[in-house]
């Protein structure tokens, strides 16, 4: 296509727009709906998966021994943990080094434990910390544990990894959902737009036509049209997005600090890096598909 | 350039609007299609601009088979034929020049062709000076005039005209069709489809008659007949 030709397609996509101008606010309108709906729960998801990860990464499943167990069967035991592959990391605490973390924990300055003198009350309690690195494995790794000789108990928080889990399930099905008949009414405004832009311009269709434009040529202002619609209204609530994220993440941590050490957002920059051009390609990609779709629907050419 | 070999067109289960019809016109032939309402006139226009399909026969127009033409085709087809209406058919928000520009546009001409074209056909058509009018503010036969260019900016073979005088007084349409018998000694090929009686009687050009479908005469420096 030549530069004069595209020039002419833009002029006439921008016309279009302009014509019709009370549905093209009523298309972006939509448009910027479904993107705005699609990245709050693209940064929901995203923040939910990120601290669940952490979460996997921090809350570890303790391993306690029968009385008696050597450490050489202890290791064996540790062994058969580590070559899990929803095994992330483990560490070892031995009874000793129990005892003195709960002395310090439970009688953090105080003399009561001194009572104890070289009597460690957590004899056997030395144990395994297994860190995970998929939290939805745990029943089946505490399962697996369970099973192996010498061991006497298995702690978990089968709850946290549950409601983290299930938490996430729902919010990635919600904005499927949501962003599905969205994405559908957007195709429909846009389709109905580019269908009023087609009528008022039915004359001159016509008149092309008969002067040997080609189907593309006749085509493309209304696709264009689709496009730059979609285009605007994918722009506007991305930008709004950007700084609502950064102002619902500062209220957050300025009105509930106690959430500061649970929470950790991840940095807006790193949201948009994919929810950018994401949602660009999205906006675009539905204007494309409406106006695409109605053109070859309506435009007998 | 022109040859039509037992054509036909129907529409439904009535009489065909063109029945067997047989025509042969040669390279920068002056011919006039006539006959009343309903005699199968402006089907054989768009069956020549390839608006309609014919039901049986042969079209062959420009060295092109219309039948079976690909739909992809067609576009690149009627840039060979140019094509002028008793409604002129301008775009009314666009002046005179972009009125013509617009038929170069639409076949991807680089503007600097445009600009130099463009005028050139104006002249031809004595509106040079008016280019810069809106269609509104133009006579009819300044119109038709506008038509004209736009049908002849891409250098068509054939020039097609559906009743170009059916909206203007006999002064104006005597010039139009003075403006087409330029336009056909200049070597294209002119088919118009008519009502207008004393412009076909006094120009004494090939006149085919059509009724009811048929084509019932055929002659050459003939007269208006009605059938």
């Amino acid at each position: 296509m030549r530069p004069s030709t595209i020039w002419f397609t833009l002029k006439q996509g921008i016309k279009n727009i302009k014509r019709n101008w009370m549905f093209s606010i009523a298309s972006i309108l939509t448009m910027a709906a479904c993107i705005f709906l699609f990245g709050i729960f693209y940064s929901i998801v995203n923040n939910v998966n990120s601290m669940t990860k952490k979460l996997e990464q921090e809350v570890p499943i303790t391993v306690f021994f029968d009385e008696g167990t050597t450490q050489e069967e202890i290791d064996k035991i540790g062994e058969l943990i580590k070559v899990r592959p929803e095994v992330e990391k483990m560490e070892f605490e031995s009874a000793e080094e129990a005892w003195e973390n709960y002395r310090n924990i439970y009688f953090d300055g105080s003399d009561a434990a001194e009572g104890f003198k070289d009597d460690n009350p957590l004899v056997n309690s030395s144990n395994y910390h297994v860190y995970m690195n998929d939290i939805e494995k745990q029943s089946e790794l505490v399962q697996y544990i369970q099973g192996l000789e010498h061991v006497r108990e298995v702690n978990q928080s089968e709850e946290a990894a549950k409601t983290l889990g299930s938490v996430n399930r729902l919010a990635s099905y919600t904005s499927i959902a949501v962003i599905a008949v969205l994405l559908i009414i957007s195709i429909f405004l846009i389709s109905n737009t580019v269908s009023v832009g087609i009528s008022v311009r039915k004359e001159e269709i016509g008149i092309m036509k008969l002067i040997g434009a080609t189907d593309g040529f006749v085509r493309s202002p209304f696709v264009l049209e689709g496009m730059v619609l979609g285009l605007i209204g994918a722009a506007i609530p991305l930008i709004g997005l950007y700084f609502a994220y950064s102002s619902a993440v500062k209220f957050v941590f300025t009105k509930f600090s106690v959430l500061t050490s649970v929470v950790d957002f991840i940095p807006v920059a790193d949201i948009y890096r994919t929810l950018l051009p994401v949602g660009l390609a999205l906006g675009i990609g539905i204007g494309l598909v409406g106006s695409f779709w109605t053109t070859r629907k309506h435009l007998k050419v | 350039m022109i040859d039509l070999v037992d054509v036909s067109k129907s529409y439904g289960k009535g009489l065909p609007a063109v029945n067997h019809a047989n025509l042969h016109v040669d390279k920068g032939e002056f011919v006039f299609v006539v006959g009343s309402s309903g005699s199968g006139k402006s089907t054989l226009i768009k069956l020549l601009m390839k608006e309609l399909d014919s039901t049986s026969g042969q079209i062959t127009v420009s060295g092109e088979r219309l039948e079976g033409m690909k739909h992809r085709r067609v576009a690149k087809y009627r840039r060979k034929v140019g094509v002028v209406f008793q409604d002129f058919r301008l775009l009314r928000d666009r002046n005179v020049y972009e009125n013509v520009a617009f038929a170069q546009r639409v076949i991807g001409r680089p503007t600097r062709v445009i600009k130099k074209r463009v005028p050139e056909v104006l002249q031809e058509v004595g509106l040079a000076a008016k280019y810069k009018s809106f269609p509104d503010e133009l006579s009819g036969g300044e119109q038709q005039r506008v038509a004209l260019a736009r049908a002849l900016v891409n250098r068509p073979d054939i020039l097609l005209a559906d009743e170009p005088t059916g909206n203007l007084d006999p002064k104006t349409s005597e010039e139009i069709m003075k403006l087409l018998e330029e336009i056909n000694d200049r070597g294209t090929t002119v088919l118009v489809v008519t009502h207008n009686k004393d412009i076909v009687n006094a120009m004494k050009k090939r006149v085919v008659t059509m009724h009811d479908g048929i084509i019932v005469s055929d002659e050459r420096e003939g007269g208006y007949h009605e059938a």
